[in-house]
């Protein structure tokens, strides 16, 4: 029960959608069980919920280490699921969508989530500098092909770039920095992209045939028994 | 806490009370609701300044913060879950007293006994929560890695494997019309015959050698020694095109959150 | 951006000031790391601070003109008839928003201009919130004679990921049996002519992330044979590059993507000359930002190969 029913589960579910590609008949059932994924995603954001719960509760009863911080979570956990679950302060009721404008769970979005989501990433910003003057060097000839791509790039994705080497004729204008920029994107970036990505490819199908054939079983963790 | 802590903080509340009340005095003439504008627009001030003193060092503004992301962050995603997905596909399938009670539309005809399936697998992996009977969240972990697998095995095979080594199949000669042609037309023009070509080599030969490259069940050395050496220099180039796009995106960020700081809460620019 | 007379002036004084400020940090720094000394991490954090800043408070604009990329998209929704339909996907949450939003905005105000229909949704939960600021914003504001449902419609958010493309490449009301304010989709005249994806035009998928744009051309484009395009953020625009331009029709990456469509639309249709431009407005900053870290690589190398010279000797 514990390790053959996920096995035969992951098997037949895995099946259905490869065949339902190709076996026209099969498309609108292949369609219903793609729902009953997404309809299992959204019970997957309430188990990280009821985990985020667990944890900050257990947090703050134990009064483990920045306990007090816990309390800041759990309130905005709540105060936002409450008015996100019963649609509080949408003026266009239960039937509204909950983002509707000048509903309450829209202003939290955009005067708390946003400011928070944006600035938490804007920081890398700063990181991306420090780390610009203090470890990007050309130790070595790998290093040195690496900065000069990013040093083109930089470069040739401003303005600046065009004023510095816009005076190239137009029979060399690849050489113009906006225009290298262009080229290496078109040309060498692709070339490494394409290369990375048919090998990414090859190993996620290998890795969904493993785990369709139950060869690959990790993801079932391990039984303490 | 530390008394500096507390004086700062102290100072913090007196700062962005003061801010509340010049903020909510400059939008009377455009809301009615200006005092609560304003206060939303100073706290996500506040908040875009308690990640940003960070930098300094961490702080309890950044962990307060922190924190309160966390917590808003996963509420959010869950409430929409809920009513896009649990309330906009699965109630009209399943009862039409629920459709009722949420407002969804309901047909007698989309009724399917099957939706239930996905509703007991859902609970069963909420019951991961629980230590004694968490086992049993194998099966819809099951599912949703089948139904993964499933999606993933046709679509890379087809987009990131067949179409991307079809693509790789440039002309080596583009427009070709003859040496002489070629030569007495030579430049390194962005559009012409020489750049295209150039183009076209550095793509076919770029991917092989990137690919030889990740290839480790034959020992590097000899030709595919220097192929796979060719192969790093090309990655290498790769790399570098992300970092000068990663700063670039890194640093548009943060020009959203000064203009953030400057128009919206400081009103300095128009 | 429009200043008054007496500001110019003060404008152009605070611009100088604030360059001369930052040339002679650098400087500076240059002199520090000659002589082999550590700069503390803040410094280098107050320097891209004020290098951000300054042309915020002070503009600096610069006109753009459109690479090959980015004139595909715009190429592509004006050849168009009017009348077609387009899928816009907001696949983005607000750490992406200032790079992407400007593309999604400019390329709203492109279709509506042109009279396309256009079916709103989105991969990502926070996409319908960022999707409710654009139809707020843009829609309702510049376009207030388009009525929701018939010239476009906001189906919002469905959990799912790729899930939610493997069903409407074949379904699109199996998927969405309503849109976002609980309008059945029967009952949608935006939706008359569409049953699945294979019958849209166009999708533009916005976005920088999983579910994104590669979802889209794995699980819609390719199978479907549907045209797609995309606005995406700057750290994973790199990796679309593969798949221009058979697969992609062409691509917006980062903030100058979104500058360059923007120039293009205001150069076709100057009723958007007076709209608000954030590409074109944040690319002084990006251009100074860039140049200080230009600088900062040059001294950072240079420092390293000097002290590299001393361990020799």
């Amino acid at each position: 029960m514990r390790r053959e029913v996920p096995l035969f589960i992951t098997f037949f579910i895995g099946m259905l959608l490869i065949f339902s590609v190709f076996i026209p008949p099969m498309e609108s059932l292949g369609e219903d069980f793609t729902v009953f994924f997404d309809i299992i995603a959204v019970f997957a954001f309430f188990l990280g919920g009821g985990n985020l719960l667990r944890v900050h509760v257990s947090k703050l009863t134990r009064q483990k280490r920045d306990w007090q911080y816990s309390i800041v979570t759990l309130l905005g956990f709540a105060v936002t699921l409450v008015i996100g679950l019963f649609k509080i302060g949408n003026p266009g009721g239960i039937a509204a969508a909950p983002t509707a404008a000048g509903s309450l769970f829209q202003e939290i979005f955009d005067y708390c989530l946003v400011p928070l989501g944006a600035t938490m990433y804007s920081l890398l910003a700063f990181f991306v500098a420090s780390a610009s003057y203090r470890a990007f060097r050309a130790k070595n000839r790998e290093a040195t092909i690496l900065l000069i791509a990013a040093f083109i790039i930089l470069l040739g994705r401003t303005p600046f770039g065009t004023v510095v080497t816009g005076w190239i004729p137009e029979s060399f204008d690849v050489l113009q920095v906006p225009n290298l920029a262009v080229w290496i994107m078109n040309a060498p970036n692709l070339a490494g992209q394409r290369a990375i990505m048919i090998g990414i490819g090859l190993g996620v199908v290998s890795m969904s045939l493993r785990v369709i054939l139950g060869i690959e079983r990790t993801y079932l963790g391990e039984d303490k028994s | 806490m530390k008394r500096t802590t507390v004086l700062v903080m102290v100072g913090a509340i007196v700062i962005f009370g003061i801010s509340w009340v010049l903020k909510s005095m400059s939008l009377t003439s455009t809301t009615d609701h200006y005092i609560a504008k304003g206060f939303a627009i100073t706290f996500a001030a506040f908040l875009t300044l308690c990640i940003f003193s960070f930098l300094y060092k961490d702080n309890p503004f950044y962990k307060f913060a922190e924190h309160l992301f966390v917590g808003v962050s996963a509420a959010f995603w869950m409430s929409m879950g809920f009513w896009s997905t649990i309330v906009g596909n699965l109630i009209p399938r399943v009862s039409e007293t629920l459709s009722n009670y949420f407002k969804v539309p309901y047909h007698p005809e989309s009724y399917n006994p099957f939706y239930f399936l996905p509703v007991f697998l859902g609970i069963l992996l909420l019951l991961r929560l629980s230590r004694k009977v968490g086992w049993v969240s194998r099966w819809p972990l099951a599912f949703i890695v089948g139904t993964t697998a499933g999606f993933n095995f046709i679509r890379y095979l087809r987009s990131d494997f067949i179409e991307q080594v079809s693509a790789t199949f440039v002309p080596l000669l583009v427009d070709w019309q003859g040496i002489g042609h070629f030569f007495s037309n030579l430049s390194l023009s962005s559009t012409g015959q020489f750049v295209a070509m150039l183009s076209n080599w550095v793509i076919f030969f770029g991917v092989l050698c990137g690919i030889i490259y990740f290839f480790f069940s034959k020992e590097h050395k000899g030709v595919f020694g220097g192929a796979s050496k060719i192969g790093i220099w090309i990655l290498m180039i790769t790399f570098g095109a992300s970092f000068g796009y990663t700063v670039m995106g890194r640093i548009s960020l943060l020009v959203g959150r000064i203009t953030f700081l400057f128009k919206d809460w400081l009103s300095l620019i128009s | 951006m429009f200043y008054p007379g007496p500001l110019v002036a003060l404008v152009d004084i605070g611009r100088t000031i604030s360059l001369v400020i930052i040339g002679g940090g650098l400087l500076w720094l240059f002199i520090r790391a000659l002589k082999g000394k550590e700069v503390d991490r803040r410094v280098i954090f107050l320097f891209i601070f004020i290098a951000v800043a300054t042309p915020i408070l002070f503009p600096i604009t610069f006109g753009e003109k459109a690479t090959r990329v980015v004139k595909a998209v715009y190429d592509k929704i004006e050849s168009l008839p009017a009348g077609s339909t387009v899928i816009i996907s907001f696949d983005f949450d607000p750490a992406m928003a200032p790079e992407v939003q400007p593309m999604a905005n400019a390329i709203t105000r492109h279709c509506l201009v042109k009279g396309h229909k256009i079916i709103f949704m989105s991969l990502f939960a926070t996409g319908q919130a960022l999707l409710t600021q654009t139809l707020r914003d843009v829609v309702e504001t510049e376009f207030p004679d388009k009525k929701e449902e018939v010239d476009y419609v906001n189906l919002g958010y469905k959990a799912g990921n790729e899930g939610v493309l493997n069903v409407i490449i074949s379904d699109f009301k199996k998927m969405f049996p309503t849109d976002v304010n609980n309008i059945p989709y029967d009952s949608i005249p935006a939706l008359d002519d569409v049953s699945s994806c294979k019958d849209v035009d166009l999708i533009v998928s916005i976005g920088g992330g999983k579910p994104g744009v590669k979802e889209w051309v794995l699980f819609v484009g390719d199978p479907g044979r549907v045209p797609v395009a995309c606005g995406v953020a700057a750290v994973v625009a790199p990796q679309m590059y593969p798949y221009y331009p058979k697969q992609l029709l062409g691509l917006l990456g980062g903030i100058k993507g979104a500058a360059e469509y923007e120039s293009e639309l205001i150069h076709n249709y100057p009723r958007f000359k007076d709209v608000d431009t954030p590409g074109l407005r944040m690319m002084g900053p990006q251009t100074l930002a860039h140049m200080v870290i230009i600088t900062f690589i040059l001294i950072g190398n240079l420092s390293f190969f000097i002290k590299k010279r001393k361990d020799r000797q």
